[in-house]
């Protein structure tokens, strides 16, 4: 258990670690994360299928107990959290309760929080107003998405957690999306969505929490996340030259072969690409590349080892 | 406040849904009938001495309530499988609120299907002093207790695509052994074991409406007994019921 409790700190996650029992294997789902989230940001917990993102979210909501390890939320236990009204969430699940409208739904849902938002505001807020007194069973799966996150809102939270939220909407809903959470946010409020779009975790978040195999990879803000894992990557075709003296070179953090090309992964492209064409002027076809979050995803999550921590396969790769 | 908003969204719910409402309420009736009606000027039924529409009268109040609150589990296992029930576990809801929403609704769908039972056995000539009216009644509530969180139980316990045949086989399961279609008697091994189910001690309170007894001691005690151990046990398959299903 916690000893001192941190006010200034939501969101609380100590060794928090979660098995499930499958077919008589023990599947261990998320294998002792330590995060600690503080008032006002807006962070992205970011990793392929089978992560550990909603087991993280479910613990996180007190939907499950973790096994191992504690989790806190404003100092407490979640239960109490969820009791007092201070968390909103968006659960990875499709379809709304039927015969009701969107503003029914908002309705009682409003009723049983001690200072929920004005339900027609609301409604405007996540852009529902026109389809309020539909019934929820005749909605598009994008216009159901939108009330499960008026749902998560209207309680006006301290912290509002998402999980996978603009799967099935499309590009438009999903702008108009961001921009409700980014609203909600600049209210100083809390806010941890998992996704597997990097484009969103870049764009609407302060910091990315990485996970895979049930661990936190690499957890920062965006832009450290992506410097983490080498800004560039240079490619050339040498077919003579030593993987071994090609990592060596300054500003070249590993070396890979690819047939008769070679791909170095770049710490800093300038020195390094200065440092090639020195000791090796027969090389030809160079390109430069900048790694988008994209690469630092597919670097630090790559399906490894199951069983050793992705940290070891960076060695290997250095 | 809190808990009432919800009674009143179950309630507005379950009110809007047709095809619920006509198998719920149509069932019973068109089964009344269609046993009643031909037979109606059948007044000693078995050697009873009792009318044949007084007896299915009361022996589908019996059934049909007892459907009607044990069904709440149907609606509990598809909002399981819609993921709301993980969605209300995520707001400051009270476990209790959330009973007693289901059992006010289940009960309010049982009192209809009585109502319309009583009054179809009355358009057959069913007449019973008012004394026996209302204590054939109580009893009745008082013995639905033990199915109403039967009901909530089966429907966090099992998945939408196993609750229909459960709730099918127990009702009738549960119908038959207690005496609901004809009378089981005062000894043999229907007897002996029905009497230790709540579904005898419902079916003797509709019995009282045809001229038997109100409970003896065991009565009470079975159902006491029924409505303690499946309350812990709805308790217990709804606090464990936090899974995606």
């Amino acid at each position: 258990m916690m000893t001192t409790i941190n006010l200034e700190r939501d969101v609380e996650l100590h060794g928090a670690t979660k098995r499930f029992r499958a077919h008589g294997t023990v599947v261990p789902a998320v294998r002792g994360i330590d995060v600690s989230i503080a008032s006002g940001e807006t962070v992205a917990l970011l990793g392929p299928n089978g992560a550990g993102k909603s087991t993280t979210i479910d613990m996180l909501l007190g939907l499950i107990a973790p096994d191992r390890g504690t989790v806190s939320l404003f100092g407490r236990p979640p239960a109490q959290a969820v009791a007092r009204g201070q968390i909103g969430a968006m659960l990875q699940v499709g379809a709304l309760i039927r015969d009701v409208t969107p503003r029914e739904l908002l309705q009682m849902t409003a009723s049983l929080y001690p200072s929920a938002l004005n339900v027609e505001d609301t409604l405007e807020l996540v852009g529902i107003a026109d389809i309020a007194d539909r019934r929820t069973h005749k909605l598009s799966g994008g216009q159901a998405q939108r009330v499960r996150f008026a749902l998560a809102l209207v309680s006006d939270p301290a912290l509002l957690i998402l999980d996978e939220p603009t799967v099935g909407m499309d590009v438009e809903a999903r702008r108009g999306f961001w921009a409700s959470v980014r609203q909600f946010a600049a209210r100083g409020k809390t806010v941890i969505f998992a996704t597997h779009y990097l484009d969103e975790a870049d764009a609407y978040a302060d910091r990315v929490i990485l996970m895979a195999h049930g661990r936190v990879v690499a957890d920062g803000p965006t832009s450290e996340i992506r410097a983490r894992v080498g800004s560039r990557t240079i490619r050339a075709t040498l077919p003579d030259a030593n993987r071994t003296a090609l990592a060596s070179l300054p500003g070249v953090t590993a070396a890979d072969r690819r047939g008769e090309a070679v791909v170095l992964k770049c710490s800093d492209s300038d020195a390094a690409i200065r440092a090639l064409l020195a000791a090796y002027p027969e090389a030809r076809d160079i390109e430069i590349a900048g790694a988008g979050l994209e690469e630092a995803f597919v670097e630090l999550t790559a399906d490894g080892d199951e069983t050793s921590p992705p940290t070891d396969r960076q060695e290997v790769l250095v | 406040m809190r808990s009432l908003a919800y009674t009143r969204f179950e309630l507005v719910r379950t009110f809007r849904n047709v095809r619920l409402l006509v198998f719920s309420f149509g069932f019973p009736l068109v089964l009344y009938f269609l046993i009643a009606a031909p037979n109606r000027h059948e007044h000693n039924f078995n050697g009873s001495g009792i009318s044949i529409p007084l007896y299915y009268m009361v022996g589908l109040v019996a059934f049909g309530a007892m459907t009607a609150l044990i069904s709440s589990g149907a609606r509990i296992a598809i909002e399981r499988t819609d993921g709301w029930t993980r969605q209300l576990r995520i707001t400051p809801l009270a476990t209790s609120a959330y009973f007693g929403a289901k059992v006010i609704t289940g009960y309010t769908l049982a009192a209809l299907t009585i109502t319309l039972l009583y009054a179809s056995g009355v358009s057959l000539g069913v007449s019973l002093s008012a004394e026996r009216w209302l204590e054939m009644t109580g009893l009745i509530i008082v013995a639905l207790i033990p199915f109403a969180a039967l009901g909530i139980f089966l429907g966090h316990l099992l998945t939408a695509d196993s609750i229909g045949p459960a709730i099918g086989g127990s009702v009738s399961l549960l119908a038959l052994v207690s005496g609901t279609w004809f009378p089981i008697g005062s000894h043999g091994i229907l007897h002996d074991v029905g009497q230790f189910l709540p579904s005898y001690w419902l079916v003797r309170a509709s019995h009282v409406g045809v001229g038997g007894q109100a409970w003896s001691a065991t009565g009470w005690i079975v159902i006491a007994a029924w409505t303690v151990t499946l309350a812990a046990l709805a308790r217990f398959a709804y606090r464990r019921d936090t899974r995606r299903v």
